[in-house]
């Protein structure tokens, strides 16, 4: 497959691999919520891209299935950041090795 | 329209790079919003111009700026230095690496073709707001129900135990 469609999904597949390499390398938590949301907004791009070249681009179900994902990738970080904040409180740190003591 | 795609393409894994390999945080953030700013862009490339608005308003808005309050409450004494060349560096690079060649494999050895690009259509933001109260209106309040809670709970959760109360 060639085409506009191909480029999107391309760059869509090579955001998803970026935000996956930073939460699966990366120490800080903060960072791994940052490449999840990285992760969640290259799945946007795939359902905006499918949906303006798919067959059918006068139904608006692409476009509302992204505004929900987008609401609840807000909800996310805003419950995630809370988790984090309260942990630092706790190890005084947010680096994710500590919170391996998490585990029950 | 091609060369706008591969301008915002650029700002946008510029900006994910950036995001994810910068060692202090707050350059990570801003890198973040570059990356954001750039999805927005081809959002309205795609002609789903309401989608990139609220791309806009709510990453480059409101989740970057949470990200900048949750890590100027969470300041760290030490920058966590970043190790370049340890085993888990380098077991993420090859795992994202196969993930991302087999999508990219995936989407070139795929038979779907991308439909006529002949008719644009474009969803203005009444029919779109009719949609949301006719067909999507029990997902709406779902929707409305979840960032109520996730509010309260983020508050809750944050807050932390009380002065001389349990926790």
């Amino acid at each position: 497959m060639s085409g506009p469609l191909a480029q999107y999904l391309v760059l869509a597949a090579l955001l998803f691999a970026i935000g996956l390499a930073g939460a699966l390398s990366r120490r800080n938590a903060i960072v791994v919520l940052i490449g999840i949301e990285l992760m969640l907004n290259a799945a946007n791009l795939n359902l905006i891209a499918f949906w303006r070249y798919g067959p059918n681009p006068e139904a608006l179900e692409g476009v509302i299935f992204v505004i929900f994902s987008i609401g609840i990738a807000a909800a996310e970080a805003a419950v995630g950041l809370g988790l984090i904040i309260t942990v630092y409180r706790h190890f005084k740190s947010t680096s994710v090795e500590e919170f391996g003591e998490l585990k029950g | 329209m091609q060369s706008a795609f591969y301008i915002l393409a650029l700002l946008t894994i510029a900006g994910a790079l950036g995001a994810m390999n910068f060692k202090r945080l707050v350059h990570c953030v801003l890198s973040l919003v570059v990356c954001f700013a750039g999805l927005a862009g081809l959002y309205l490339n795609l002609n789903a111009q309401f989608a990139g608005l609220v791309q806009l308003l709510v990453y480059v808005g409101a989740v970057a700026i949470l990200v900048v309050f949750a890590m100027l409450l969470t300041r760290n004494a030490e920058d966590a230095p970043q190790n370049a060349g340890s085993t888990d560096w380098y077991l993420g690079l090859g795992v994202a690496s196969m993930v991302f060649l087999i999508l990219a494999f995936a989407v070139q050895g795929s038979e779907l073709g991308a439909a006529e690009t002949g008719k644009l259509s474009d969803p203005s933001v009444k029919a779109i707001g009719k949609s949301l109260m006719t067909t999507y209106v029990l997902p709406l309040e779902a929707m409305a129900l979840l960032l109520t809670s996730a509010l309260i709970g983020a508050v809750v959760i944050a807050k932390g135990p009380e002065e001389g109360g349990k926790p």
